[in-house]
C-alpha cells in the first residue's frame, strides 16, 4: 500500500513540476501559435536568477524564509524582462510568417540565451539547497519526503486555478480567448492583439521561470538544464492538446504517474514511458486529449 | 664557377643546413587539445582539464616543472596548444578531429567514452598520434588494437573494482546492493563492473534494483523513493556533474545516505562543489589516485599548489589526468630523442610511448595494457567525513594497479567474473 502511495505522490510531484512549464508553453502556443523552444532557456534563466537572488539573500544573513520570496521574485523578473524583450525585440517582426519559421526563430533564441547564460554565470553549477531542506520532512509510510514537495504541488495547483480563473472569469481573459479563437476578427472588433501577445508571452515566460526557480533548490543549476525540460514540456503539451490548459494539467499528471510507476516497477522502461504515453494518446486522439475542434475556413 | 667558388657554396649550404637544425627544433610542436568547453561536462571536467593542460604546457615551456620534467619544452622544443570544444557528440567530434588532425602534430583529449570510441578508429585511419586522457570505457583497447592511439588514464574497471574491494573490506556483512547510474555507456559499464565485482567477491549478494536515469535528468524523486524502499545495504552510483549534485541534494535530506552505504565511484569532482553537503560515511572514488587521494609527495604538492594559485580552486581528477597526458607525451618525445632522433618523427614517438613508464601527478603511470597503449595506475578510495566544518576524505586505501586492473590480454568483464585472478 505504501508503495502505491509513494508512486502516486512521486508522480504528482513530478507532474506539478511538468505542469508549471507546460502551462506556459501551451498558453503561448494557444494564443500566438508559436512552439517556443526558448521556453527551456527561460526555465534555465529562472533557475539561475533564483539561485543568485536567494543565494545572495541567504549570504546576507537575512531570514531564511525570505529565500522563498526570492524564488518568486526571480520568476517575476525573468517574465517581466525577458518576455517583452523576446516578444517585442524578436518575435514581433516574425508574425505572419510560417509556424516553422517561428519555431526556428525561437530555437535561435534558445541557443543565444544558452550562451548568454554561460557568459553571465559561467559553466560551474550553482547550488541553493536551503529552501529545499529548511521546512523539514514528512512521512508517507516508511519514506521521508521534503515538505518542499508539498509547496511545489500547492504552487502548481494555485497557478493552474489562477490561470483558469483569469482566462474564463475575467474580461481580459475573455479577450484573450477571442484572440485564440480568431485573431483577425478580434483585431477587427478592436482588441489590441499586440498587447495580448505581449502579456501572453510575458506570462508564459514567467511560468517557465517559475518552474526553474522552484526547481533550483533541488538540483545543481548548470548549463544545459533547459534542454531536457523543453522536450518533456512538448510531450506533455502534445498529450494534452496544443493550447489547452486543462490538457496540460491532465497530460502532466498522466506522464508523471506513469514515469513514477515505471521507475519503481519497471526501471528499464522509464526512459520510454513519456513517449509511450504520448503514442498511446495520439493513437486514440491524434490532436491530443483536449484539443479544440478546428473550424475549417472557406 | 671556380674551385674556390664551389667550395664556398658548399660551405655556405652546409652552414645553412646546420643552422636550420636548431631552428626546426625551436618550431613549436602543435598539440590539439579536445575537452568540453560547453555543456554539462564543462564545469566538472572540461574546464578543469583545459586549465590543467594550459598551466602545465606553460610550465613545460618555461622549464619550471620539477624533475624529472625540468627540461624546457619537449626536449627543448616548445609546445603550442590548439584547444577545441568536445561538445556536440561523437559525429561532430569525428568531423572536428579530421580538421584538427591537419593542423596539429598530435591530438590529446576526450572525456566522453562515446567520443573516444568514435575517434580511435579515425585516428588510426588518418595515422595521427592521439592520446586519450580521461574517458573510461575499457572497450577501446579490449575490442580493438591501435598503433596511433594511446590512453594515459585508467579505465573505469579499476574505479569499480577498487570501490567493490573497499566496500566489502569495511562492510563484510553486506548482503544486497542497488544502483543508480546514467543510462549511457559510462553508467551502464560502471554498474556492470560494480555488480560483477561485488558478486565475484561475495557470491550470493542480491541486487535489489538498478535505476538507469536519463543523462542530466536532474529530478530523482521517484528513484530515491525506490532506492529507500529497496532495502539494499549498498547503493552504487557513477553519477557525475549536475546529476551527482542533484542526487546528493535530493537524497541527503531524505535520509538516503543515512539509511544506506552510498558509493560514489566518480564522486571526487563533487567534493569542491558540495563540500559538507556530502554526508559522512559516503565512499568516494576519484578515478585514480588524484585530488585528495593523491600521495603527499613533492611532485603532487607542486601541481596542487600551482593549480590552486592560478585558478583559486584545487585541481580535480580531470586536471590531474590532463597533466599526466602531457607528461607522458613529453617523456615519450624525450625518450625518442635519447634513442638518437634529435627531432623525432611520429613513428619514433610512438615506439617510445609503447610500454612506457613515467611519473605522473598522483603516481607512476604504466602503459601496461592494450599492447603498451593503455595506462594502469594504482587506485585509491576513501570515505567522506566532515571535520571542523570542512569535508575531508579519511580512511584512504590505495590499491596496487595489478589488484584493480586485468592482466594484459584479458577482458575486464571476464577478469572480474574470474574473481580478479592475475
Amino acid at each position: 500500500m505504501s508503495n502505491v502511495l509513494a508512486v502516486l505522490f512521486d508522480g504528482v510531484v513530478y507532474s506539478s513540476w511538468l505542469f508549471l512549464m507546460a502551462a506556459g508553453l501551451t498558453l503561448i502556443y494557444g494564443v500566438m501559435k508559436i512552439l517556443n523552444i526558448a521556453h527551456g532557456s527561460l526555465y534555465a534563466l529562472g533557475a539561475y536568477t533564483a539561485a543568485t537572488l536567494a543565494g545572495a539573500w541567504l549570504a546576507a544573513g537575512l531570514p531564511a524564509a525570505g529565500s522563498y520570496a526570492m524564488l518568486a521574485l526571480a520568476a517575476l523578473l525573468v517574465g517581466v524582462v525577458m518576455g517583452p524583450l523576446l516578444e517585442r525585440g524578436l518575435l514581433k517582426w516574425m508574425y505572419g510568417k510560417d509556424e516553422v519559421v517561428l519555431l526556428l526563430v525561437t530555437y535561435a533564441a534558445f541557443l543565444i540565451l544558452e550562451d548568454a547564460t554561460k557568459l553571465i554565470w559561467g559553466v560551474e553549477s550553482q547550488t541553493l539547497s536551503e529552501p529545499y531542506s529548511l521546512p523539514g520532512n514528512f512521512q508517507i509510510g516508511d519514506l521521508a519526503y521534503p515538505v518542499y514537495n508539498l509547496l511545489l504541488i500547492a504552487v502548481a495547483i494555485v497557478t493552474g486555478l489562477a490561470l483558469a480563473w483569469a482566462l474564463y472569469r475575467t474580461r481580459q481573459g475573455k479577450l484573450l480567448l477571442a484572440v485564440i479563437h480568431d485573431r483577425e476578427i478580434s483585431e477587427a472588433m478592436g482588441i489590441n492583439v499586440n498587447r495580448v501577445y505581449l502579456v501572453t508571452f510575458s506570462v508564459g515566460s514567467a511560468l517557465a521561470a517559475l518552474g526553474g526557480a522552484l526547481t533550483a533548490p533541488t538540483i545543481a543549476v548548470s548549463p544545459g538544464i533547459g534542454v531536457e525540460v523543453i522536450v518533456l514540456s512538448f510531450a506533455v503539451v502534445v498529450v494534452g492538446g496544443l493550447g489547452s490548459l486543462g490538457g496540460a494539467a491532465l497530460g502532466a499528471l498522466m506522464v508523471g504517474i506513469a514515469r513514477s510507476a515505471a521507475v519503481r516497477y519497471w526501471p528499464e522502461a522509464e526512459l520510454f514511458t513519456i513517449y509511450f504515453v504520448m503514442a498511446l494518446v495520439l493513437v486514440v486522439r491524434p490532436r491530443g486529449l483536449f484539443s479544440a475542434p478546428e473550424a475549417r475556413r472557406i | 664557377m671556380t674551385r674556390t667558388g664551389w667550395l664556398g657554396t658548399a660551405l655556405l649550404t652546409l652552414s645553412c643546413s646546420l643552422a636550420a637544425q636548431p631552428a626546426l627544433a625551436q618550431q613549436p610542436l602543435k598539440v590539439g587539445v579536445v575537452t568540453f568547453l560547453s555543456g554539462p561536462a564543462a564545469g566538472p571536467f572540461g574546464v578543469p582539464a583545459r586549465n590543467g593542460f594550459e598551466l602545465v604546457a606553460e610550465m613545460i615551456n618555461a622549464g619550471t616543472v620539477p624533475a624529472p620534467y625540468a627540461g624546457k619544452g619537449f626536449g627543448g622544443r616548445p609546445i603550442e596548444l590548439v584547444v577545441i570544444d568536445e561538445a556536440g557528440g561523437p559525429q561532430k567530434q569525428v568531423a572536428e578531429f579530421r580538421n584538427l588532425a591537419e593542423r596539429v602534430d598530435v591530438v590529446v583529449g576526450y572525456i566522453s567514452s562515446g567520443d573516444c570510441l568514435a575517434i580511435a578508429p579515425v585516428a588510426e585511419e588518418l595515422k595521427k598520434l592521439t592520446v586519450l586522457f580521461d574517458c573510461g570505457t575499457p572497450r577501446i583497447f579490449e575490442d580493438a588494437s591501435y598503433k596511433y592511439v594511446f590512453r594515459t588514464g585508467g579505465t573505469g574497471t579499476m574505479d569499480n573494482t577498487a570501490a567493490a574491494l573497499y566496500t566489502l573490506e569495511r562492510n563484510p556483512n553486506i548482503r544486497s546492493i542497488a544502483g543508480i547510474n546514467q543510462n549511457y555507456a559510462w553508467g551502464q559499464d560502471s554498474w556492470t563492473d560494480f555488480e560483477a565485482a561485488m558478486k565475484a567477491l561475495k557470491p550470493g549478494i542480491e541486487v535489489k534494483t538498478s535505476q538507469m536515469t536519463k543523462f542530466m535528468s536532474g529530478q530523482f524523486g521517484a528513484e530515491i523513493s525506490t532506492l529507500l524502499s529497496s532495502g539494499a545495504d549498498v547503493i552504487h552510483s557513477s553519477f557525475w556533474g549536475g546529476d551527482l549534485e542533484g542526487l546528493v541534494l535530493q537524497g541527503a535530506p531524505r535520509g538516503l545516505f543515512q539509511k544506506h552505504l552510498v558509493v560514489l565511484s566518480a564522486g571526487e569532482p563533487g567534493i569542491n562543489r558540495l563540500g559538507t553537503k556530502i554526508p559522512d560515511g559516503t565512499i568516494i572514488g576519484a578515478r585514480g589516485p588524484f585530488g585528495p587521494f593523491a600521495p603527499d609527495t613533492d611532485f603532487n604538492r607542486w601541481f596542487k599548489n600551482a593549480f590552486q594559485d592560478r585558478y583559486n580552486v584545487p585541481p580535480n581528477y580531470a586536471a590531474y589526468k590532463a597533466t599526466n597526458a602531457l607528461l607522458g607525451l613529453k617523456t615519450a618525445y624525450e625518450k625518442a630523442q635519447k634513442a638518437g632522433a634529435a627531432n623525432p618523427n611520429q613513428d619514433q614517438i610512438i615506439a617510445a610511448f609503447e610500454n612506457l613508464t613515467f611519473e605522473g601527478v598522483g603516481g607512476t603511470v604504466k602503459m601496461a595494457l592494450g599492447k603498451g597503449h593503455q595506462a594502469v595506475m594504482d587506485n585509491a578510495i576513501g570515505t567522506a567525513k566532515t571535520v571542523g566544518g570542512e569535508l575531508r576524505i579519511v580512511d584512504v586505501k590505495r590499491y596496487p594497479a595489478d589488484r584493480v586492473n586485468p592482466p594484459e590480454g584479458t577482458k575486464s568483464e571476464a577478469w572480474i567474473k574470474s574473481g580478479f585472478k592475475q
